[in-house]
């Protein structure tokens, strides 16, 4: 074995690198907020009085579950424009990551809004709440508690599938990643580069996430 | 030249095979490599304990397809040939068994102290007590969390069509470029993976509603 590491590359493409982390990042942000949204709407949805929106909102986490993320990616981006809808490729990514996120987000605000007892409901309405405002104001805040870590376990996840968006020649981390082999013929190296940003974003994530729940969110109770 | 339905159906349905080939290859030699993980893991000796925490971490916290890259180009650095197929094979292996020593590490933590002094009252020794009273427990507990790391694993093998590898998604991407019918190609390949990865979900749902019921 007479191969050599070598890293000298590495000065030149700095800015290639931080360019590519910098997307991966606003991809994450957006569709982590849209996702979670979407989490919040179709968990109450499955729990509606509606039977058709009930089941409407289960077949689309099972069809989402159920399929790989790259799929769901080419669908989008390459299957759509049939129907004449053209996305370009990072609304593309985003709408994806976005869907993707929402089937197992709304699972896990689900079980959060079935772990609130129902006396916290019942004692909102007593005081004079309305129905929406019981939802916004007592439920889902105790919700959100229960389930953020599984919500941040799931945003790492969708963070880390988005490396395949780089398939559909959006500039992210990857992307830049193969850019930069080929034309340094460095290959092993630059992905081991762009790994180790990748574990560090993820473990960036996490912390800021946590930080973030001891910060903004009321204390559990119990 | 002409695709019907019906031969686009059967070229993605031919290329399926070796989307299940190499699942099922990845599922079983990382339960093997990740039962080893698992028992450096819950081991008491920190030199074991921590290479195992890091290994665990570094397969949880970055993308699979890096892991791809990383095994396709590294392995040759090593002076090993490799081809698309070993290299998916071997860093699926590995991604699975990180992953699913970290689910069966959840079963053997949820064990109670009780069972392992139970064990060690009746003179087995460590390796006894794991093989006949831990990890039966702990391999049935987490017996639908495992099952749910299978249809993971089958979505996964999608981003080896991206190294090359021709399974179902690599195959619809080529059938794509000759048929120019991308909506019809991606539907049929979402619903073959679905049709694969739903009665697997299905499953683990039934043995978690089991496990649920026996407790």
């Amino acid at each position: 074995m007479d191969y050599r590491l070598d890293f000298g590359w590495l000065g030149d493409a700095v800015w290639l690198i931080v360019g590519g982390a910098l997307m991966t990042i606003f991809l994450i942000v957006v569709s982590a907020v849209l996702g979670t949204l979407i989490s919040v709407v179709g968990a109450a949805g499955r729990r509606s009085r509606i039977a058709a929106l009930r089941s409407a909102v289960a077949y689309y986490v099972e069809l989402i579950r159920n399929t790989p993320f790259l799929a769901q990616l080419f669908f989008i981006y390459f299957g759509l424009p049939s129907l004449d809808l053209r996305l370009d490729p990072v609304v593309s990514a985003v709408a994806a990551m976005t869907i993707n996120l929402a089937a197992y987000g709304i699972e896990i605000v689900g079980a959060g809004l079935d772990a609130v007892p129902t006396g916290q409901r019942e004692a909102a309405r007593a005081l004079g709440l309305r129905p929406a405002q019981v939802f916004v104001k007592i439920v889902l805040p105790q919700a959100l508690k229960v389930i953020f870590p599984a919500l941040t376990s799931q945003i790492v996840i969708t963070m880390l599938e988005s490396a395949a968006v780089s398939q559909i020649a959006v500039r992210d981390l990857t992307y830049e990643a193969d850019m930069l082999q080929a034309k340094t013929f460095r290959a092993f190296e630059t992905y081991l580069v762009v790994t180790i940003i990748y574990l560090a974003m993820s473990v960036a994530l996490r912390r800021l996430m946590i930080a973030g729940d001891r910060r903004f969110l009321p204390a559990r109770i119990r | 030249m002409e695709f019907t339905l019906w031969d686009i159906l059967r070229n993605l349905m031919l290329a399926a095979r070796w989307t299940l080939l190499l699942s099922v290859v990845a599922f079983a030699t990382g339960g093997v490599a990740g039962l080893a993980v698992l028992l450096a893991r819950i081991a008491a000796r920190p030199w074991l304990r921590r290479p195992a925490e890091l290994y665990i971490g570094a397969f949880q916290g970055t993308p699979l397809l890096m892991q791809l890259f990383l095994v396709f180009f590294g392995l040759p650095l090593l002076g090993l040939r490799i081809e698309a197929w070993s290299a998916a094979s071997v860093a699926l292996t590995l991604c699975a068994s990180a992953f699913l020593a970290e689910i069966w590490r959840g079963g053997v933590e949820a064990i109670p102290r009780g069972q392992w002094e139970g064990a060690a009252s009746l003179g087995l020794h460590y390796v006894a007590q794991l093989r006949l009273i831990i990890l039966p427990q702990a391999f049935s507990i987490t017996r639908a969390p495992t099952v749910g790391f299978l249809v993971q694993l089958v979505k996964s093998t999608a981003l080896t069509s991206i190294i090359g590898f021709d399974e179902l998604m690599r195959a619809a991407n080529a059938i794509n470029n000759a048929t120019f019918a991308p909506f019809t190609v991606y539907g049929f390949v979402a619903l073959i993976y679905f049709c694969i990865c739903y009665p697997l979900t299905r499953y683990s749902r039934m043995l978690e509603r089991s496990a649920a019921r026996t407790r």
